[in-house]
């Protein structure tokens, strides 16, 4: 059997504050296969960057250890590069190159003779629609462009594990679709990805797994869906009677599933793992006591029910 | 065996592809050069040019008339110009060197964190260093091939410089030593100066440097001032302009070989390691 794309055990880093030490990085285990697409996501501050920086070279771990495809981040810096790329949150593009330029140096550092550079570069601002920018200067860039560039620098050489962190930060809505739609094709193709956001609905539409990580470990890691059910978060179904609601109260408690029931003066809410039935058990439990239903809703778990419940609701940074 | 594992089985020896990616980062210096050659040109050209324009024409045309005696002194010794030529170019090439590395690391190395460009290319990280020294010290060298003609050209009539080049290979040595040991304190400046201080810093560091670096005079003349010919020991400047000077013009006083060559030597290659060592923990968080 062939080796994960990522595999970390342990992996911690603190960094040495000016206030004392600061433990960035606390003990992440972390399983991607080939072809997966992973995503990392987790509020500000909450070890992804760092955790990313660790896996391509950039960080270097103070405990624990990682591999990508088979090789150790710490013992053979060099050759994981050569099976990595990696766009960065930040504008790290060679300012001192054009877009062109950025593109073809990459393909050629990586051992491509100058025409096959050349030519990825062109097939790379094909993919990432830059036509019109291929010749500009880096500073004259918008955000977006700038987001497509170090994504497209980051596919030049054909890595085997595609890491980006946070790509689709502070982009305009239009941007970030066809972003989405272009790492879908990626994926499809066989690309490994792993994604670091703070966006749910990017994790949601984009990626297979979903690693939860705050406060430097990860919290819990499975199928969005899978995510939805498994960590206790549940389904809402909340109905509003024409009168005093503790005859419907009394049957949602005895039901399967149920975990809690809340009752104000009209409404019922009930908090349960399965919804499918409920809503119809509560309507005839309503009509043997004469209650007639003025509302009904079903609010299923999220991403984002998930995501809250597991991180909380505090500021962060 | 699926494609890319051919082509990862396949893949030269780490050494090579080193170096293949440490000549395409040196392709990529040099593209960036030709680019901004007009700028290269006038920025190098400019302080040397004038300084020899005024003080190798100028005063001692007006030396030749009514009151010149004020400003030079006569004597039977070597031309002013002699003695500017290796200190001009020793400071051009210091210099010139020096920002070529410098500069743009303190750029790569602030907030965006341009370095990672580089730092992701398949080549360990003290490489990618060594490269930035490497192709610093191209420019310290074009530096002096772009100043060494106004140098030699610039004087008043009858005040040549007199270059006399005894032996090619030392100089070789010296003009290699001095474009390296330039741009290794480039990179290792370049990794500890915070970019919000940058122009503090080196407005502090260049006038004291060029005028305390036997530039403009020959060390063995200090021996008037013993304290501050020692003082000025701790210039590596006055190392620079004495290799230049033995080299190019040996009609000059100038400091001992042996002097001069160990620091430019020896003290190039501890430079080196040091730059390197600081630039690979900056860089590796």
């Amino acid at each position: 059997m062939s080796d994960p794309a990522i595999a970390a055990q342990e992996l911690c880093k603190t960094y040495a504050g000016s206030t004392g030490p600061v433990e960035a990085v606390a003990g992440v285990d972390l399983t991607v296969e080939a072809g997966e697409f992973l995503g990392l996501l987790g509020p500000n501050g909450a070890g992804k960057s760092t955790t990313i920086g660790m896996l391509t070279t950039l960080v270097v771990p103070t405990a624990g250890r990682a591999q990508v495809c088979g090789v150790d981040v710490v013992r053979q810096p060099v050759e994981v590069k050569r099976r990595i790329g990696m766009a960065s949150q930040t504008n790290t593009l060679d300012r001192q190159l054009t877009v062109f330029e950025n593109l073809e140096f990459r393909a050629r550092y990586f051992g491509m003779g100058a025409g096959a550079a050349r030519r990825r570069a062109t097939e790379l601002i094909e993919l990432l629609e830059l036509g019109d920018r291929k010749d500009a200067k880096v500073h004259e860039l918008s955000g977006g462009q700038t987001k497509r560039v170090v994504i497209a620098r980051a596919l030049a050489h054909r890595p085997d594990v595609l890491f980006l962190d946070e790509p689709t930060a502070g982009i305009d809505p239009q941007t970030r679709h066809n972003l989405w739609d272009t790492l879908r094709t990626l994926h499809t193709e066989g690309q490994t990805i792993l994604l670091t956001t703070h966006d749910m609905a990017e994790a949601e539409t984009l990626c297979g797994r979903v690693a939860i990580i705050d406060h430097g470990s990860i919290l819990a890691c499975d199928e969005v869906e899978r995510l939805k059910t498994g960590t206790g978060a549940e389904s809402i179904v909340t109905v509003t009677y024409d009168g005093d609601p503790a005859p419907a109260c009394a049957t949602a408690r005895d039901l399967p599933h149920v975990s809690r029931v809340e009752a104000t003066e009209e409404r019922v809410r009930v908090f349960t793992a399965e919804a499918d039935g409920i809503l119809g058990q509560l309507a005839t439990a309503g009509a043997e006591h004469g209650l007639a239903i003025r509302d009904a809703s079903t609010m299923r778990p999220s991403l984002e029910t998930v995501f809250l419940t597991m991180t909380g609701r505090e500021y962060r940074e | 065996m699926t494609a890319t594992q051919l082509q990862r089985t396949s893949t030269q020896p780490t050494t090579m592809s080193t170096l293949l990616t440490f000549r395409i980062m040196l392709v990529r210096e040099v593209r960036v050069i030709r680019r901004e050659f007009v700028s290269f040109v006038l920025r190098t050209i400019m302080q040397p040019f004038f300084f020899v324009f005024v003080f190798a024409y100028v005063l001692p045309s007006m030396a030749a008339g009514e009151g010149g005696a004020m400003f030079v002194g006569a004597g039977d010794g070597p031309s002013y110009s002699t003695v500017l030529v290796p200190g001009l170019l020793a400071s051009s090439m210091l210099f010139g060197g020096f920002m070529a590395v410098s500069m743009p690391l303190i750029m790569e190395l602030s907030d965006n964190n341009e370095i990672e460009d580089r730092v992701l290319a398949p080549l360990p990280v003290w490489a990618v260093g060594l490269e930035k020294i490497v192709a610093g010290a191209l420019q310290g060298l074009l530096a002096a091939v772009v100043v060494f003609p106004a140098l030699y050209l610039v004087h008043a009539e009858g005040a040549a410089p007199a270059i006399d080049v005894a032996n090619w290979p030392l100089l070789i040595v010296v003009l290699l030593s001095v474009s390296l040991l330039a741009s290794a304190l480039g990179l290792l400046l370049g990794t500890v100066i915070d970019a919000r201080k940058i122009s503090t810093i080196f407005g502090v560091i260049v006038v004291p440097v060029t005028m305390l670096g036997c530039v403009y005079y020959p060390w063995s003349a200090l021996e008037t001032i013993p304290w501050l010919q020692v003082l000025v020991l701790f210039n590596p400047m006055v190392y620079a302009s004495e290799g230049l000077r033995a080299t190019l013009t040996s009609g000059v006083g100038h400091m001992d070989t042996w002097a001069y060559l160990l620091f430019l030597v020896a003290g190039t290659g501890a430079l080196t390691w040091l730059a390197v060592r600081s630039f690979t923990r900056r860089v590796r968080r």
